[in-house]
């Protein structure tokens, strides 16, 4: 193992606990609500079919974009072993393509619901029962999602990055492309957070 | 990095190793695994929402079961731990086992305080039986922070 990999190891440790302390904190305060507003109401829309209903569709072609941008990282990763400069260039656009994809959808879904009129301190949004929710929802939602669209834009950055390193033959150089590896762990990494994410905010 | 280079130095030997070591029909093996799981899970989100044939709180289970699978291939698979030596699986598997005390800790102490909530707060507890009318969502030109 290599000391930069073991480092970024040790790094999304340390993001993983980030992580799961807010995600331990919303399970905290919705365990102590009474009530709290049905995420197959709240997340219903798809873009471009206007007034229909398709709970929790859109969301779910987010998670298959992630998943597969994830595919193409491995690719990379695959082809850094091999060397073939080609490959890791193909392989690390398509997964940049599928991080801004991503981007993407979440920048749709936040103006929607903005539209809504949900955001930080304001829920337009009724409890599953009936009875009046708290910001407690939004503030949450848009806290979590966002600063796991955060560590989305990071590592876009980071992959361009690398994909220009690999243009300039940076890697071919020093001979290996240990530091594709890296920039894919951090990339599974995002994708490991959006599984729970999903299923915290989107399925419970 | 020195350790390193001096091991990958390119010889063909190291490249035909380091071939062998990664195998991209497990790589889609993992996609379609990941992809059913999800398939799933939204399938029976769907289907309880229309008909609500099961206890809520049994679904969860199932939904966090599916989530930590899902989980255990990214981590196993895509971030390649499954392949590592046992000594860094360890480093990041017993850490990571604080999670479930953390769960159960915050979890208690949450439902403990919704309890202590309904008991002694009577504000929080007629709120909890009041019902509200539906918002209309459509309404134009009122936006949040626009008042």
């Amino acid at each position: 193992m290599e000391y930069g990999k073991l480092m970024m190891w040790y790094f999304l440790m340390s993001d993983a606990f980030t992580f799961g302390a807010f995600l331990i904190s919303y399970g905290t305060i919705r365990f102590s609500s009474s009530s709290w507003p049905n995420p197959n109401e709240v997340f219903k829309s798809f873009p471009f079919i206007g007034e229909m209903t398709v709970p929790l569709a859109f969301v779910s072609l987010m998670t298959f974009i992630l998943i597969m941008s994830s595919v193409t990282m491995v690719m990379a990763v695959g082809a850094g072993q091999a060397q073939d400069r080609k490959a890791v260039m193909k392989w690390m656009f398509l997964t940049i393509l599928g991080g801004l994809a991503f981007l993407g959808c979440q920048a749709w879904e936040w103006t929607h619901l903005h539209n809504e009129g949900a955001w930080w301190g304001r829920n337009p949004f009724m409890n599953i029962d009936g009875t009046q929710s708290s910001t407690n929802f939004t503030n949450f939602f848009f806290t979590i999602t966002g600063f796991h669209g955060f560590h989305v834009f990071s590592g876009v950055i980071i992959n361009t990055i690398m994909l220009i390193k690999t243009w300039r033959g940076d890697f071919q150089r020093t001979g290996h492309y240990l530091m594709i590896e890296k920039a894919g762990l951090y990339w599974h990494f995002v994708d490991l957070v959006w599984v729970f994410v999903f299923t915290c905010f989107y399925l419970l | 990095m020195n350790e390193h280079m001096s091991s990958a130095s390119p010889t063909s030997a190291d490249f035909g190793k380091d071939k062998s070591s990664f195998d991209s029909k497990a790589v889609w093996r993992t996609f379609w695994i990941l992809l059913c799981i999800t398939v799933f899970e939204l399938i029976v989100a769907i289907v309880y929402y229309e008909t609500h044939f099961f206890p809520k709180h049994i679904l969860n289970g199932v939904f966090v079961i599916m989530t930590l699978a899902k989980a255990f291939f990214i981590i196993a698979e895509f971030m390649h731990l499954g392949h590592e030596i046992k000594n860094l699986i360890m480093t990041i598997a017993i850490p990571a086992c604080l999670f479930i005390w953390f769960l159960i800790a915050f979890i208690w102490d949450g439902s403990s305080f919704h309890d202590l909530r309904m008991r002694y707060d009577k504000y929080q507890y007629e709120q909890s039986k009041t019902k509200v009318k539906p918002v209309e969502h459509k309404e134009e030109g009122k936006k949040p922070g626009v008042e």
